[in-house]
């Protein structure tokens, strides 16, 4: 945490609450009739410090990036997850640390935030459908975690599970693939600076729909790689399993880095469309790590992204 | 009277123009929603699904016409024309949409037709209902003689098919709602199979085999 750039400033000091909450109303004009429920200001519970990692790009509104989601446990609708994550038990919250560790056990989640200098992360972020949004995360660097738990120079990768709360979940119930959801990261990956913990968004706790209580987020990565309601980390030595690239394999890799190089078989992914801009959004060109790769270019070199590690 | 033919007489009485109207101002509605927020923070895939799938049940209620009839006896014949056209009205609106907001640039149309299974597929699918709504009137009908017309709007099955396989393959994972259709579509196609021949020739080889 020393050395990090700081400013007292943070986004919630620059734009009133009223006006973020409801951007894509005023632009629709229909301001009048949003304003007057959302008009009490809600405690601001991070107050976290600016960070350079972030973008000056425009966020995305806070109702469009809690409206527009996928969370496959709680159905396949981009809607779905709004609709009934509302139901996930989220107090208490252990989270189990394990495998190559020098203090594995189960840590409440608060007892993981304390203590931790929480950054307000505004960072791109790239769905592998080939939309994207500008989220003003709230969190920490996930290293900063990791060494408080001490890794083992054995330690090679990182895994990471989503809970399975099958009763308030309808997409597990209906078994839309296989649950635990499971994600992993390489263990440079994962120590980045600009992978974090994300605890909150627009300075609001994380919402439930977006993976409450805390999720990863790691930017330069298709959104799935940024796992959503996690319950366990795990250091391991070798490759862990992750979802989507166990699903179908073809489609998703491992890695699935950002790269406007390499289509999806069903779509090409070399423009995406910003969430929130209206039925005459224009497609922007996507760029390769999704902007980031004077940050992690570094971390693939030699490697071929577009036929071997996708 | 019994129930059908209460429900034709009924019908009877409802002209064909209203169909046209009540159908066709559907797509200005999801435009209209699309253009002052009611359709989410990505209304260009919203609209193009919402079409899409507005093609696709209408091309089931054309297939299903003629077995309603048959078990029912009501009879929606006089309307098929109009829920024909309906539907080749709304794939052209789908297919507008995926045109000039979705994908935007005419290289990335060219290679996408190409290149995506599931696209080529769903514009398969459109190219068979094209000579479908051209000779959808009555001078075509006198033109081409009752027949060859007949046999010409066979080419519905397969439009219906490659429609309903366009859905199943866009999803991420195996979904329930286009199986439905899928399953939907196959039935109404499997209704036309001339099975009482079918089954004659497998009695006929079986004989002969024996």
């Amino acid at each position: 945490m020393a050395g990090r750039y700081r400013s007292d400033l943070n986004w919630s000091d620059v734009t009133p609450k009223a006006e973020w909450l409801n951007r894509r109303q005023i632009m629709t004009g229909a301001a009048a009739l949003g304003l007057g429920s959302i008009a009490a200001p809600a405690l601001a519970r991070f107050d976290p410090v600016a960070s350079a990692f972030s973008t000056d790009e425009e966020p995305t509104s806070f109702e469009d990036i809690t409206s527009y989601n996928n969370f496959y446990e709680f159905g396949t609708g981009k809607s779905d997850p709004a609709r009934n994550a509302g139901a996930l038990q989220t107090e208490p919250w252990p989270v189990v640390i394990d495998g190559l560790v020098d203090r594995p056990g189960t840590y409440d989640f608060d007892e993981i935030v304390s203590g931790q200098t929480l950054e307000e992360r505004i960072y791109r972020f790239r769905c592998v459908e080939a939309w994207s949004s500008v989220v003003p995360w709230v969190g920490f660097e996930l290293k900063d975690l990791l060494d408080r738990v001490g890794v083992q120079p054995s330690a090679k990768y990182v895994a990471f599970e989503t809970a399975v709360q099958e009763e308030v979940m309808v997409g597990v119930q209906r078994g839309v693939m296989d649950f635990p959801f499971v994600e992993g990261l390489r263990l440079d990956e994962a120590m980045h600076p600009l992978t974090i913990v994300a605890v909150g968004v627009y300075d609001e706790p994380m919402p439930k729909q977006k993976g409450a209580p805390m999720r990863l987020v790691v930017p330069w990565k298709y959104g799935f790689k940024s796992i959503k309601s996690v319950v366990r980390i795990s250091l391991v030595e070798d490759e862990p399993p992750a979802s989507w690239n166990q699903l179908i394999p073809r489609e998703y890799g491992f890695y699935s880095n950002v790269n406007p190089e390499r289509d999806h078989p069903r779509w090409s992914q070399k423009t995406e469309r910003r969430i929130g801009e209206g039925l005459f959004a224009r497609r922007i060109p996507t760029l390769k790590f999704n902007g980031y790769g004077e940050e992690v270019a570094s971390l693939y070199a030699g490697m071929d992204l577009v036929n071997e590690f996708y | 009277m019994g129930l059908a033919q209460r429900i034709n007489a009924a019908l009877r009485r409802v002209p064909t123009w209203a169909v046209y109207l009540a159908g066709g101002v559907v797509p200005f509605w999801y435009l209209w929603l699309g253009l002052t927020g009611g359709l989410g923070p990505e209304p260009v895939k919203a609209l193009e699904h919402a079409l899409g799938l507005l093609a696709l049940q209408m091309l089931v209620a054309v297939l299903a016409v003629t077995p309603l009839r048959d078990i029912t006896g009501v009879s929606l014949v006089r309307f098929r024309r109009a829920l024909g056209l309906l539907t080749f009205f709304y794939v052209t609106c789908h297919l507008l949409v995926w045109l000039f907001l979705d994908v935007q640039f005419l290289d990335a149309i060219v290679k996408d037709i190409v290149k995506r299974p599931y696209i080529t597929i769903g514009m398969a699918a459109f190219l068979l209902m094209l000579p479908l709504a051209v000779t959808s009137n009555n001078l075509s009908i006198r033109k081409l003689g009752p027949k060859a017309w007949k046999r010409l709007h066979r080419l519905t099955y397969g439009a219906a098919v490659l429609g309903a396989v366009h859905f199943v393959m866009l999803t991420k994972t195996w979904e329930t709602e286009p199986m439905i259709y899928l399953g939907l579509v196959a039935a109404l196609v499997a209704w036309r199979l001339p099975w009482a021949k079918l089954l004659e020739g497998a009695w006929g080889l079986r004989r002969r085999n024996a």
